[in-house]
């Protein structure tokens, strides 16, 4: 079995577009929440979302590589450029070897709607256009990804709800693990416009807390009343050990553990034995106790009963021992596909500068988040190993875990 | 619309949306090699002809425009017969 490694990572996200200001973001505890008016208008409950940048891609990419680029793989090709920057892989190294493409992406509203909305005005499908059957696809990510960075190896876009990014860290390193790849680009895109929320805002998922944006995420908080939708893209390039030190890279942390499972259960309805299961196979995959784990960035999102069940399930599993957990969703909102994705890159900034992001808006306790060692301030801590949970509609779930590199 | 104008709005459009420099577009040169189109970009062309003038353009059509002159006179061509009708 190979080791694996990880030596990039590149993030477009409401905290911030670079790893420094994201790095910051977390530090200060500083929410990336706000209001956008337009959903009232398209009736929407909440008017609540996560706030990135419009990307300007003009000047940086060609036109035929932009017209197939949907919201997400916008987001995702900057974070995906600047992953591979950090890990010091430039177009000849892509040329030379099969590096693999495994991103999470599982939808595509706006260029769908765009594309209907066209349709039925025009009458004329050549009238689409040329970008539209691009963008629309599911794997839209990962076929505009592979043309843009002409990447030879595996190729596929994994859909699993809100654990799609956090799987495609999993199976990537599974593939490497097992000689099947060297190096591949992992990560998660999110497209953040109203399209792709509305039916989500339509099942009262969300927080309508809308007077106070910024404390309306509230993981884990007796008063929470539901999520806040975000987006972005976050990429993380994973490799094998060899790979890494033949080729003298900065090797920034080792994946040492990913457990999987489904609830067999409710479509949204979370249990807390499918959850447990994950931990728990994580963890023994990774060879490693609970009193072993450092830190846990928890999955929740701050619905009443997804937070309930995971707070039930990491209690189940690690019982007295009782790691500080936080979920970075607090300051972020949802990040949905890509969420797996950029809170390993969120706990990889932790592990970096010795501290654990707090979970802000926590305020009081319910029967149980009180069994948890959360934390509502920043703390100074040295983390050797933490522990990611991802979990979807469907009941899919996804764990890793994360080591500091040690030779 | 004079025959001015409509070049001057292809031209446009071609600098905005097929990203050419404006001193690219000399008329005898060749469309197709100048803005590096490939068999997708021209169902763009199509659809910013239609955004601009209209129109549709029959794929089989640009069979026959070579130049920017050429293109220009087809258009042109288009553009008068809409106006005339």
């Amino acid at each position: 079995m190979k080791r694996v490694v990880i030596t990039g990572m590149g993030i477009y996200a409401c905290l911030g577009t670079k790893l420094e200001e994201v790095k910051q973001s977390l530090y200060l505890g500083k929410s990336g929440i706000g209001i956008d008016p337009a959903r009232a208008e398209m009736g929407f409950r909440s008017c609540l979302t996560g706030v990135v940048p419009k990307p300007a891609l003009r000047g940086l990419l060609k036109r035929r590589m932009r017209v197939g680029l949907a919201e997400q793989g916008e987001y995702a090709f900057l974070a995906t450029r600047d992953a591979l920057l950090h890990a010091q892989m430039d177009e000849d190294f892509l040329e030379e070897h099969e590096v693999g493409l495994l991103y999470g992406n599982d939808s595509s509203a706006l260029a769908v709607m765009e594309g209907v909305d066209r349709m039925r005005d025009k009458r004329d499908t050549t009238l689409l256009g040329s970008g539209g059957i691009f963008q629309q696809m599911n794997s839209t990510v990962t076929m505009n990804l592979a043309t843009i960075f002409k990447t030879k190896g595996i190729n596929f876009t994994i859909s699993a709800a809100c654990a799609s990014g956090s799987h495609t860290i999993g199976m990537g390193y599974f593939l490497i693990k097992h000689g099947l790849q060297n190096q591949i680009i992992c990560g998660g895109a999110q497209e953040i416009n109203p399209f792709a929320m509305g039916s989500f805002d339509g099942l009262s998922a969300f927080s309508i807390r809308q007077d106070e944006p910024t404390k309306a995420s509230r993981p884990f908080d007796r008063d929470r009343d539901g999520l806040i939708p975000s987006g972005g893209a976050a990429t993380v390039i994973i490799e094998s050990l060899e790979s890494a030190q033949k080729r003298g890279a900065n090797i920034l942390a080792e994946v040492i553990g990913y457990g999987f499972s489904s609830n067999g259960a409710h479509i949204s309805q979370p249990s807390v034995e499918g959850p447990a299961r994950s931990l728990s196979l994580c963890l023994e995959d990774a060879g490693i106790s609970v009193e072993d784990i450092d830190y846990i960035n928890a999955h929740a999102t701050s619905t009443p009963i997804g937070d309930s069940s995971e707070a039930r399930a990491i209690h189940q599993v690690f019982g007295a021992c009782k790691p500080p957990v936080s979920s970075t969703k607090s300051m972020t909102g949802h990040e949905c596909w890509m969420a797996g994705a950029s809170e390993v890159i969120y706990s990889m900034l932790m592990m970096q500068e010795n501290f654990i992001a707090p979970n802000i808006n926590f305020e009081n306790p319910d029967e149980y988040s009180a069994k948890l060692n959360i934390m509502t301030k920043t703390t100074e801590k040295k983390i050797d190993t933490f522990l990611s949970n991802s979990f979807g509609f469907g009941g899919t779930n996804s764990t890793l875990i994360i080591r500091k590199f040690k030779n | 619309m004079n025959e001015f104008a409509v070049i001057k709005k292809i031209n446009a459009f071609l600098i905005d949306e097929f990203e050419v420099e404006a001193e690219e577009i000399i008329p005898e040169a060749n469309l197709k090699e100048t803005l590096d189109l490939d068999s997708l970009d021209y169902i763009d062309l199509v659809v910013v002809i239609e955004n601009n003038f209209g129109f549709k353009v029959q794929a089989e059509d640009f069979q026959e425009i070579l130049s920017f002159q050429n293109f220009y006179d087809y258009i042109l061509t288009r553009v008068k017969s809409i106006q005339g009708a």
